[in-house]
């Protein structure tokens, strides 16, 4: 049952009148009210949600996503509720200002209703790490959504609003959409602004966008690419926009990535994605077998460099200037490490110690300055490799979504949940995950990628391809 | 290969300014050590030739005019999630002695 119209028609509607925005947040805030089971959401931001929608129906309804309700990652600044990254050290925080994109989003005319559950500061595969509660898969309620940006990914697998916002470090938007059958895009590094989000692993993080369809996607990505004064890393728009036109399979050159599809892959992931290559090779495309010899090592160079950002990023919460802060502390020293003790989690403590490690003096050439030389050998890998081809093609990830507590105990098995798609942020290269069946009642989603800057036309093949396999 | 000992994880601790009880001590000394021992796969990596990569796009030395920007903020929106204020300045715990 398809509870939303697709997003360009509800935008349309409301400019026109037919559809009134009030109407919209009342139907998104009921629904996320009647799917409280799933705890998707942390916070929703009804009030306010209430009075832009009312400003819309007021006459500021022209916008190309006008009236359309969404929900954020809490790892997102946004007025109206508190920014908690779902961590305990920033509870209560009220942002001082937006996001950059939710700030183009809202110009737009959308309206975030919500915000969404994640592993704490984005840190995870599964949503276990939130320092609030489990987000649960709404396919199986014992089973993870995945992570980090679990709640988006249910948010639109439950359709309590038409898309989602999440972030995607190392895979955070691609895999829960595949563990949720939603479509999650991650664009190629700098296409979207940080402004404005709770920063993790700053070399590698982007913004993520949830939808139904690829179609809906396109119209959300439209609106946020770009660059922004307010972060130096952001990179030109392409000149045609990310609208696409109909696409054909037809000669397409799409590389099935053989590191991905051997050991390791799960037998019914495999089935789907075998099923699904072979469906895109039947609408036209050419399926060529591609080697990324580097591949195996990229989870190992994620799991140096990301712990190394994420120590550096997290040294802001020092109890000083936001956040939680240790009240009984006996002088500055113990205030900052008293407040770091009792407002991190065990993951993010985990990769704050790990980093620090990797960039102590006398570890750091051999863990983090060799993590980043093998970063440049999967970038030159990957460059040949799209010298062959135009797309490349394997699963999300080597299961489909796991059992509640079934990695919780063990971090390095957690951590084996991104080996598909942390490579994508270590290349910074565009990648998407598209529904492409469904095994034993639980979703897997396949992966597209693109060259760097290729958003435009990953995109357009995600169309063609999201026809073929539904 | 790493292994991390009690004392080392209370090194890094003080590096990253967090305290940690006793249990936490023993646990990261295991969990660290597993992690690190899966990452060191890298170091037999052959990466002669290769330069090191800190920006995946290219770009380089992003300037911009260093000028003043109102961005319409007043300074007490800005300071309100600060736990301990004194005329409009943050005050933190004794520092020195």
């Amino acid at each position: 049952m398809t509870v939303w119209d697709p997003i360009a028609d509800i935008a349309a509607k409301v400019r026109q009148g037919e559809l009134k925005a009030v109407d919209l947040v009342e139907k998104s805030l009921a629904s996320i009210t009647k799917a409280e089971e799933y705890k998707a959401i942390i916070a929703t931001t009804a009030e306010r949600a209430r009075k832009r929608a009312q400003q819309v129906d007021a006459g500021d309804n022209q916008g190309r996503l006008a009236g359309v309700p969404f929900i954020a990652k809490d790892n997102f600044l946004v007025f109206g509720a508190e920014t908690t990254a779902a961590s305990n050290i920033l509870k209560g925080f009220d942002a001082p200002y937006q996001s950059t994109v939710i700030n183009r989003l809202e110009a737009e005319g959308a309206i975030c209703v919500a915000k969404a559950n994640l592993d704490a500061f984005a840190h995870g595969a599964s949503t276990e790490n939130s320092d609030f509660f489990t987000t649960l898969n709404s396919h199986d309620k014992t089973r993870v959504p995945g992570g980090s940006s679990g709640g988006s990914a249910t948010s639109v697998a439950l359709e309590l609003a038409p898309f989602a916002l999440g972030t995607d470090t190392g895979g955070s938007t691609r895999q829960p959409a595949s563990f949720t059958g939603v479509v999650g895009y991650k664009p190629t590094y700098g296409l979207m602004s940080r402004s404005g989000i709770v920063a993790m692993g700053s070399s590698l993080d982007t913004v993520g966008t949830f939808a139904r369809t690829v179609e809906d996607a396109e119209l959300v990505i439209d609106v946020m690419a770009g660059t922004d004064e307010l972060d130096s890393t952001t990179i030109e728009r392409d000149p045609a926009g990310y609208i696409t036109d109909p696409t054909d399979l037809k000669g397409k050159r799409i590389g099935l990535i053989r590191e991905y599809m051997g050991e390791g892959l799960a037998d019914n992931v495999r089935e789907q994605i075998e099923q699904a290559v072979a469906k895109l090779r039947e609408a036209g495309a050419e399926i060529i077998d591609v080697s990324l010899p580097s591949l195996p090592l990229a989870l190992a160079v994620y799991y140096i460099l990301c712990p190394a950002e994420v120590s550096s990023n997290l040294s802001r919460y020092d109890g000083q200037r936001y956040g939680f802060s240790c009240s009984d502390a006996k002088d500055l020293s113990e205030s900052y490490t008293r407040t770091r003790e009792i407002g991190f989690g065990k993951e993010a403590k985990r990769r704050i110690m790990i980093g620090t490690y990797v960039l102590s003096s006398g570890y750091y050439d051999a863990y983090y300055k060799k993590a980043q030389t093998v970063r440049t050998k999967l970038i030159n890998e990957a460059a040949e490799a799209f010298k062959q081809v135009d797309f490349l093609v394997g699963p999300v990830t080597p299961t489909v979504a796991f059992k509640i507590g079934e990695n919780a105990s063990n971090p390095l098995a957690m951590y084996l949940a991104d080996v598909m798609t942390v490579a994508v942020n270590l290349i910074g290269v565009p990648g998407i995950s598209i529904p492409c069946g469904v095994s034993g009642g639980l979703p897997v989603g396949l992966q597209l990628i693109a060259p760097q800057r290729a958003d435009r036309e990953l995109l357009a093949i995600a169309v063609a391809a999201e026809r073929v396999l539904t | 290969m790493a292994k991390l000992t009690r004392d080392d994880v209370l090194h890094l601790a003080q590096l990253a300014r967090i305290s940690l009880s006793d249990d936490e001590v023993d646990e990261f000394s295991e969990e660290l050590s597993a992690i690190l021992q899966y990452v060191e796969q890298l170091s037999n990596v052959d990466v002669s030739g290769l330069q090191l990569t800190n920006q995946v796009t290219g770009l380089t030395n992003v300037m911009r005019e260093d000028v003043v920007k109102d961005y319409g903020y007043a300074p007490q929106e800005l300071l309100k999630n600060v736990p301990k204020t004194k005329d409009s300045q943050l005050r933190v715990k004794r520092m020195i002695g």
